[in-house]
């Protein structure tokens, strides 16, 4: 039977359980307001994840740097030393060198007005729903120097690099929008790309695939070793508690 | 066996080992008592232990140089063997060394703990307390990412509020620098460590005089057998204490684990995404909020509208638990026995803890953040400012002469 | 209050289980700290195979290359200077590199490859206790090496003296001959040092 006694005691010992999450609650926030689209993504997918390389190197790697990874870290995906110097490195670098970029940090911030930030970790800044959205989200402005605006991330500096293949998106303002204001709107392809919209999806979802890989190359190491980790300490906990059980049986 | 016994006399003629075995574990008599709240005295032990060991190997690879202090924690993520493990295991650690010390420290506010004659061991906690804030606070600059550098601008900023000169003296130049990482670097793995384990170590010392306290808040040593002089409500901490921490430290490390393993980010509560982005002393983050454990205080600080008052308010606000001993006139230690007086401030006082804590990572900008926060702040200083009025108008219930299981 | 009766046997068992899980577990928490000791990734890379081109490298002359933060020298050594090699058998304590480190396609008197034995690949680190001996590859008092000198190598710390195989002379501080690490020859200009399993 129940007492209240240790009803109470049982809501004390609770007390300190919900104490723990209250603390930390987790409240995901855009601060552009938009609502990001989730990113169909697979880290253990590695014929994506070499795509996405493939795509990194082609696109983002011309300007961004990745400076705290090597090429060498694409053996991780499955392919081989010759696969590697033959498609994904285009300038003469060599496996051990770090991904760096040639582009003169001060030519860039004549041109872009901000140096293109290190990709190497930028998942982790953004995450990729963010970044999924985000490259998906360009669209013409007239009103911009370059041309371009951004729905995820207004007057971002950079060019649509990706415009061949994804066309281009005009801003369909919504019903009652004032001009300008771009969060009331719809996106619309006004002048279609080399990719349909969904191998432009697909392509992007590759990409932003890497770009997680990337920031995080231990990633899928991790989780696996977890799983293990996991078992033992259950097991652990079976032992131990029926230690604790069998000694407190002397305890009246 | 001969050999052993002969070593063990060997020793215990240099060195007391089986007298401190004896008289800390196998005949130290701890209340029978003890619930889920006890756990996290040995559990602290455990995580300070493994923040001192994890921060070793982690300044095997780390470098406290602002050009290359971010690059070296990303060296150790990417490139050193287990490297990210470690690293987890540090970030993870020193989150959950705050979870472990507040439920600590919920403990001593529940079953008053801190009452006469601990006064000592709780004033000796809070030094312990404020030594892991500052541990805390010059270690988040070391990675040296966005988050590092402004959170500890604004903090310095606090000082230079009260004495520009002083401020000065800490950075070591003009904005956080390479100076200011360097210093913060030395305090964090040598100077702080080494006054935790003193700390640590004159904590237990006092405890041990003593004795624990329990939940019911009855001296287990006024009631003794009169044959064997042993406490009739106490039980030896070895093996009885030995065995249940065990599994509570298991217990322990699926939570733990369970985050590094399958959440080292937590949210963005244990490691900020912010803090992905390299420190640029020209650009500063729109929003900058401390790490989860600091925001209470933090809460505190941006719901005073003058600078100076909120920088005392959010120090009033730490050194106040130093008073509890002297505020609290209640007859009782135990939560159990105290009145509804009592159970409703300590229940509004937590509420106010976590409201505060939730505002403190909250943007300013947003209406109900400071007017909460204010609220909130009036809550925390009333339940210890009223105290010595509110705990002697408590009507207590009768305290058992025996503990109750 | 029902009296459950402890049970000693159960007891042993469990302490038993509870010590072999805790030292499962104090093991496969430490492995990785132990391994995060071993050389990183980056170390690793950076101590990946290098290429030289040795094409510039006349007979008589030397070329040092870094591997693995080590001086590799590359000697193209004259008929004249291989000739000599078989006559400084006895001044040698180990003329046929029985006991010192060696590939086994360098296991002869050249210490080189049979395709190239002109070229010495060595390691230019003292096998006495690390010093980076110096260039004495002319024969005779030239180089302040005594009159009888057959040409070498000198290491100015504590004096240790090898011939033009890297091979050390009796009764020297020195105990092995120098190291010759892996090669191989991707072209008969390119070299590639660290690795001898891939290339031509």
């Amino acid at each position: 039977m129940m007492t209240s006694e240790s009803w109470k005691k049982r809501a004390v010992r609770w007390a300190g359980l919900v104490a723990m999450v209250l603390v930390l609650p987790s409240a995901w926030s855009n601060p552009a307001g938009v609502k990001l689209d989730r990113a169909p993504i697979n880290p253990a997918d590695m014929a994506s994840l070499q795509r996405g390389a493939q795509h990194f190197m082609n696109y983002c790697l011309t300007c961004h740097s990745a400076q705290y990874a090597r090429f060498d870290l694409l053996l991780s995906l499955g392919l081989t030393e010759d696969q590697i110097k033959k498609n994904l490195i285009l300038t003469d670098a060599k496996m051990a060198d770090y991904m760096t970029v040639v582009l003169n940090p001060k030519d860039a911030k004549n041109w872009f007005g901000v140096p293109p930030p290190d990709l190497s970790v930028e998942a982790r800044v953004r995450g990729a729903d963010w970044l999924y959205t985000y490259l998906r989200s360009f669209y013409r402005d007239e009103h911009r120097e370059g041309g371009w605006n951004n729905l995820v991330f207004r007057g971002v500096a950079m060019p649509n690099v990706l415009w061949e293949l994804q066309g281009e998106q005009e801003l369909e303002p919504g019903a009652g929008a004032t001009p300008g204001d771009h969060h009331a709107g719809k996106l619309v392809l006004a002048k279609p790309g080399t990719l349909s919209p969904k191998d432009y999806d697909q392509f992007v979802a590759d990409l932003v695939n890497y770009l997680v890989f990337l920031a995080e190359p231990a990633r899928e190491t991790r989780i696996h070793i977890g799983y293990g980790v996991m078992i033992f300490l259950a097991l652990a906990f079976v032992v131990t508690r029926a230690l604790k059980k069998e000694y407190w049986k002397d305890v009246h | 066996m001969k050999i052993a016994a002969r070593l063990l006399d060997w020793v215990d003629a240099r060195f007391p080992l089986t007298t401190v075995w004896r008289e800390h574990l196998a005949e130290y008599y701890a209340p029978k008592n003890f619930n889920f709240w006890y756990y996290f005295g040995s559990l602290a032990m455990l995580v300070l232990v493994i923040q001192i060991v994890t921060g070793i190997f982690l300044t095997m690879n780390y470098k406290p140089d602002a050009r290359f202090a971010f690059a070296s924690v990303e060296y150790i993520m990417r490139d050193v063997d287990y490297g990210w493990l470690i690293r987890y295991m540090h970030s993870t650690g020193a989150s959950m060394f705050f979870v472990v010390v507040y439920l600590h420290m919920m403990r001593g506010l529940l079953y008053g703990s801190y009452q006469k004659p601990r006064e000592l061991i709780w004033y000796l906690g809070m030094a312990i307390y404020l030594c892991l804030m500052a541990e805390a606070f010059f270690g988040y600059l070391l990675p040296w990412g966005q988050m590092s550098y402004w959170g500890a601008q604004v903090i310095v900023s606090l000082v230079d509020a009260i004495s520009p000169p002083l401020a000065l003296w800490i950075r070591g130049d003009y904005v956080i620098a390479d100076a200011t990482l360097n210093r913060f670097f030395a305090f964090h793995v040598i100077a702080l460590p080494l006054v935790l384990l003193v700390l640590v170590f004159l904590h237990i010392v006092a405890l041990h005089q003593v004795g624990s306290n329990n939940p019911d808040g009855i001296e287990i040593k006024e009631k003794k057998d009169p044959q064997t002089g042993i406490p009739l409500d106490g039980i030896p901490f070895h093996p009885y204490y030995t065995v249940k921490d065990i599994m509570g430290v298991v217990g322990f490390l699926i939570v733990y684990f369970g985050i590094i393993f399958f959440m080292p980010e937590m949210g963005g509560y244990f490691l900020e995404e912010n803090n992905f982005i390299p420190a640029d002393p020209l650009k500063t983050p729109p929003h900058i909020a401390p790490v989860w454990y600091f925001t209470p205080f933090y809460a505190i600080l941006r719901a005073i509208p003058q600078k100076q008052l909120g920088v005392a308010a959010m120090g009033l606000a730490v050194v106040i638990f130093f008073l509890l001993p002297w505020l609290d006139r209640g007859l009782v230690k135990s939560i159990r026995y105290r009145g509804t007086i009592y159970k409703t401030a300590l229940g509004l006082f937590v509420a106010a803890f976590l409201v505060l804590g939730y505002m403190g990572t909250q943007d300013p900008s947003l209406w109900y953040v400071n007017p909460v926060s204010r609220v909130c702040a009036v809550v925390y200083f009333g339940f210890f400012l009223l105290m010595p009025f509110y705990s002697r108008l408590d009507k207590t219930k009768p305290v058992p002469e025996r503990v109750t299981g | 209050m029902s009296d459950v009766q402890s049970d000693p046997g159960r007891r042993k068992f469990l302490v038993g289980a509870t010590v072999a899980v805790g030292v499962a577990g104090v093991a496969a928490v430490g492995t990785p700290f132990v391994l995060s000791m071993f050389p990183s990734a980056r170390a690793k890379a950076a101590g990946a195979p290098v290429e030289v081109n040795i094409s510039k490298v006349e007979p008589g002359m030397m070329i040092t290359q870094e591997w693995r933060g080590q001086p590799v020298w590359v000697v193209n050594r004259t008929p004249e200077m291989l000739a000599q090699l078989a006559k400084n058998a006895d001044l040698l304590r180990d003329p046929e590199s029985e006991d010192s480190s060696q590939p086994d396609y360098c296991k002869n008197i050249n210490r080189a490859t049979e395709k190239h034995p002109n070229l010495l690949v060595v390691v230019g680190i003292c096998t006495h206790l690390g010093c980076s001996p110096v260039d004495k590859m002319k024969a005779g008092d030239s180089g302040g090496m005594g009159s009888d000198w057959p040409g070498g190598f000198f290491c100015p710390c504590h004096g240790s003296k090898y011939d033009l195989s890297g091979r050390v002379f009796k009764s020297m501080p020195a105990p092995l001959n120098l190291r010759i690490p892996p090669y191989t020859f991707i072209t008969d200009a390119r070299l590639l040092i660290g690795d001898d399993k891939k290339g031509a």
